[in-house]
């Protein structure tokens, strides 16, 4: 259950603000992902374009090509509720249904697709909450609400909510930014362990992370402030944080800007 | 852990292990043909069937816009995207369902009011003209209404905003939450509960005459949760920090509420206020009890009868007279106008004062 | 003379007895220091306590009007029941002048409630209709003077709807009528006699026109509040517009669409002139809906009252007085409903 994206030419808007101009990439399969760059480079922006979340904002629309294995999310007739579907997404503040219980927050995405026999569900719950290692925090009270969990707690939940309809590819906007360290490391093993199985792509603020999980990492920067964001480089986390080969990049990362 | 129970991707069209993205879809302009479509099968329909009540045309057209628009996608597009779709015609039909009979009622009464709407019209009273006579005016209302509501005004306000201050500023124990119950409940009091309560006290039993001042009374009443209510969510609104770097400085609570709470938030409140005079100056039955109307301009609105606009309009209509139904809808033109303009008013004075915060 | 409303004496017997037995709890006030001798710091205590106790005793002004409004009403009914001939909530008669009086709220009752539900039966779908399209459905530069005009309309007052009612609406409802007579006639609820259709059932859908724009309103600013991030969670799920309405909008509205209602009712419950300018009352109750006749509390007591003597206007009295408590129970209860779903509403989620 993974596939690979190619982004090729991708521009995206805010009505006419040009947010992101031309990105090119290739995301890998199996593998994490990260972006880093310093705030307002468009990072965000361009992971929301990744399953047409982007267009969802007023005045959002994009350019460009994003290939799904061989299909192009953005083709005229793709259904961006399917390409939703297939991308899961996690975001930056944990946000369960308030209203719904921790069990019904992580059965919501299934029962949307129609799945509702009761026993299929729970099997689907339970694989998933352990998939995302809360199984055993929570198990005793699935049927509380998700809001009575503590933040990493429910970052956890929602990543379990994603899970849970077996996407093909995972997006993490900042994941753990709202949460406290210890809650930072177990979504971090976590992420380790979910890249058996999914692409996943994260965006992070946070250097020593996206040196510490990802397999590769892309670097965005932006020329000035109302500059459209760019890619400047993107390549094996390793090199990015040893030995990058443009300047901007090194510069970042040694903490001179951003 | 291996993904071991296969999901069938139900609601997908191509189940398998790899969900397709594209699927048939119906092109963006379907909607607008089905709605086209169903008003002209309206029309021939209520013509055909010679139906006299555009009423029903309406009905017949609504009901087979949304019937076509769910068939169609759920044909093409599958049971999901047909359900979306059907909540997106509901979601239409509704909106414009109703806006017909609210344009309606505008449109009428500008049309109608016009009629005999001049400056005659607003600067005599009725004199002794006869309910089948033209002429006559509504300056006599028009004063009533503006003592009325005013001397409604000056009770209620000072009662709300310090209410609202206590319920925001002071407010805890069971006291606060017992004035916070009654004044949701307040909200809802009849207009017309309120007129026979002060008509059984002030009148039955303090034994004054029906006057402007006794309608006033009854209007404070039903302005004053209002007042609070509004009030109570613009002080809610002014953040903590404020007040607390204003009594980290040493300034006393009450001049804190006095000179950085109140005046954060005098936008809204004045909207709240000027929302609440709209209200009540279109409010008819405390008045019918309570003033009483007169013909005639009073100037004082402590001693016998005075009119107001909404009390006009009714007595205007109830008159049934060609004459009288004229000035009827002229009145309530003017008292529409009136109101709208309070309203207007008030959202100019909230974005005036807005705090720099969008939303 | 305004002894009711400004209530001095209401506001300072309190203030005293307020700050002398609750000192302060909010930190309002500084730590005191007994005899310091610090002039300024006496008298900003002054100051706080002669505003701690205006405010308070607003509030307690507030409940006194609540009060006062049941004692007097029920004062003055208490009288006229003591010597009404027919049962009160179960004639069907309102001879309240004679000597002595006969008179019951059963046709009232029946009246009122009946045409409160048909409103809202028509109007709550409708407005949470309009509410979303706003909200969600309508391009953004619709969307926004939309609002406007519904905020203006919520303010028209209702004696010109009252006006519209019965000069356009009226005629405009007998083929309507018909029509239901013709297929659904034999229900009795829904046959029609024709003539012009001035029953409770025309009296229903004003009503509904009424309240629209203040359930909408309502209703629409609580779905605008919904946080984005919920929104998000659902649509990144793969959920269709409905999907997200149904799993994020309406979960975290449902409390607002309640009491949106419940305002709706209230004010459809007590609405007067509306119902006096359309409805041709009689005082029977009528099995079809359709056939003008009935009446409501509020459009009985503005009818009877000026031809009515002193007791019958305590009649007339004592039947506001159950408005009064019928309106009481249903906002209370909304509130009520609200306030247990709070732990649901996820506004510090």
């Amino acid at each position: 259950m993974a596939k690979r994206i190619d982004v090729s030419g991708l521009t995206a808007y805010y009505g006419t603000h040009k947010a992101i101009e031309d990105i090119s990439m290739t995301v890998e399969p199996r593998s994490v992902t990260a972006f880093i760059g310093p705030s307002g480079c468009g990072k965000s922006t361009y992971l929301r374009t990744l399953n047409r979340m982007h267009e969802v904002t007023p005045g959002g629309r994009v350019e460009g090509k994003v290939m799904l294995d061989d299909e192009d999310l953005y083709g005229s007739s793709v259904d961006p509720v399917a390409v939703r579907r297939t991308i899961g997404m996690v975001f930056q503040r944990p946000n369960p249904f308030p209203t719904m219980s921790i069990y019904d927050n992580v059965a919501a995405g299934l029962r949307l697709n129609g799945k509702t026999k009761k026993a299929d569900l729970s099997d689907v719950v339970e694989k998933s909450l352990r998939g995302a290692n809360l199984w055993n925090e929570v198990k005793d009270r699935l049927n509380k609400p998700g809001s009575g969990l503590s933040g990493g707690q429910q970052q956890r939940l929602c990543i379990a909510r994603a899970i849970a309809v077996e996407p093909q590819v995972l997006l993490m906007d900042e994941p753990c930014s709202a949460l406290d360290p210890i809650s930072t490391l177990a979504i971090e093993d976590l992420i380790g362990e979910l890249k058996e199985r999914f692409t996943i792509v994260i965006v992070t603020h946070n250097m020593q992370q996206a040196a510490r999980v990802s397999d590769r990492t892309a670097f965005f920067n932006l020329e000035g402030v109302g500059r459209p964001g760019k890619l400047v480089e993107m390549d094996e986390t390793e090199r990015i944080f040893s030995n990058p080969s443009v300047q901007d990049t090194e510069d970042y990362i040694s903490g001179r800007f951003g | 852990m291996s993904h071991a129970t296969t999901t069938p991707a139900a609601g997908g069209p191509a189940p398998g292990a790899t969900p397709r993205l594209s699927s048939a879809r119906l092109p963006r302009w379907t909607p607008w043909v089905v709605a086209l479509g169903s008003v002209a099968a309206g029309c021939a329909a209520g013509l055909a069937a010679g139906l006299s009540s555009k009423v029903q045309w309406g009905l017949i057209a609504g009901l087979l816009f949304v019937v076509a628009n769910f068939a169609l996608t759920a044909r093409v597009q599958g049971r999901r995207q047909a359900r979306d779709r059907l909540a997106t015609s509901l979601v239409w039909a509704s909106f414009v369902l109703a806006l017909i009979p609210l344009l309606s009622l505008l449109w009428v009464t500008v049309e109608r009011g016009l009629k005999v709407l001049d400056g005659y019209f607003l600067s005599h009273s009725m004199g002794v003209i006869a309910d089948a006579e033209t002429g006559g005016g509504i300056y006599h209302a028009i004063v009533g209404t503006l003592e009325q509501v005013g001397l409604a005004t000056l009770m209620a306000v000072p009662i709300g905003l310090l209410t609202a201050v206590y319920l925001v500023e002071y407010g805890t124990g069971k006291l606060a939450k017992a004035v916070t119950f009654f004044v949701d409940v307040m909200t809802g009091i009849p207009s017309i509960v309120a007129g026979l309560f002060i008509f059984s006290f002030w009148i039955m039993i303090l034994g004054f005459q029906p006057s402007g001042f006794a309608g006033a009374l009854a209007l404070a009443i039903l302005m004053m949760p209002v007042v609070v209510r509004s009030t109570e969510e613009m002080l809610k609104l002014v953040p903590n920090e404020l007040r607390e770097a204003s009594l980290a400085l040493g300034v006393p609570k009450w001049r804190t509420i006095l000179k950085v709470v109140l005046p954060t938030s005098v936008g809204g409140i004045t909207t709240g206020v000027m929302l609440a005079v709209a209200r009540v100056a279109g409010e008819t039955a405390p008045v019918l009890l309570l003033v009483w109307g007169n013909p005639l301009i009073n100037m004082n609105p402590f001693e016998q009868g005075q009119s107001s606009l909404p009390l006009y309009v009714y007595q205007q209509y109830a008159a049934g007279q060609s004459a009288s139904i004229d000035r009827a809808w002229a009145a309530a033109l003017v008292l529409i106008a009136f109101v709208m303009v309070l309203n207007l008013a008030a959202r100019g004075v909230a974005r005036w004062k807005a705090p720099k915060t969008g939303r | 003379m305004d002894m009711s409303i400004h209530t001095p004496p209401g506001a300072g017997a309190p203030h005293d007895q307020g700050s002398g037995t609750r000192p302060a709890p909010e930190g309002g006030t500084p730590p005191q220091q007994d005899g310091a001798p610090a002039p300024r710091r006496t008298v900003t205590h002054l100051g706080d306590r002669v505003f701690r106790g205006l405010s308070r005793g607003s509030g307690i002004t507030l409940l006194v009007i609540m009060a006062a409004i049941a004692v007097f009403l029920t004062y003055r009914a208490v009288g006229v029941l003591a010597i009404n001939e027919g049962n009160f909530l179960t004639s069907f008669q309102w001879n309240a002048n004679a000597n002595p009086p006969d008179f019951g709220i059963a046709v009232l009752v029946y009246g009122t409630i009946i045409s409160s539900v048909i409103a809202m039966v028509i109007a709550v779908p409708i407005a949470v209709g309009i509410a979303l399209f706003i909200s969600h459905y309508a391009p953004r530069r619709l969307a926004t003077p939309l609002a406007y005009v519904i905020d203006l309309l919520a303010a028209v007052p209702s004696i010109v709807y009252g006006l519209w009612g019965a000069l356009v609406l009226v005629p405009h409802l007998g083929g309507l009528y018909e029509w239901f007579d013709d297929f659904f006639g034999w229900t009795g609820v829904l046959s029609y006699q024709g003539g012009a259709a001035r029953s409770l059932f025309t009296v229903g859908i004003l009503l509904a026109i009424m309240i629209l724009p203040i359930v909408t309103n309502v209703s629409r600013e609580v779905f605008l509040q919904v946080p984005k991030m919920h929104e998000e969670a659902a649509l990144a799920l793969g959920a269709t517009r409905w999907e997200v309405i149904r799993m994020s909008v309406l979960p975290f509205g449902r409390s607002g669409i309640i009491s949106a209602s419940m305002l709706g009712l209230g004010r459809a419950l007590g609405e007067t002139m509306a119902v006096a300018t359309v409805l041709s009352p009689s005082f029977t109750i009528i099995v079809s809906l359709l056939d003008p006749g009935g009446g409501t509390f509020a459009q009985n007591i503005a009818s009877k009252f000026s031809e009515a003597s002193e007791q019958g206007r305590d009649a007339l009295i004592a039947s506001g007085l159950v408005l009064f408590v019928i309106t009481l129970l249903v906002n209370g209860g909304a509130r009520a409903i609200i306030a247990r779903r709070k732990e649901y509403s996820g506004a510090n989620a």
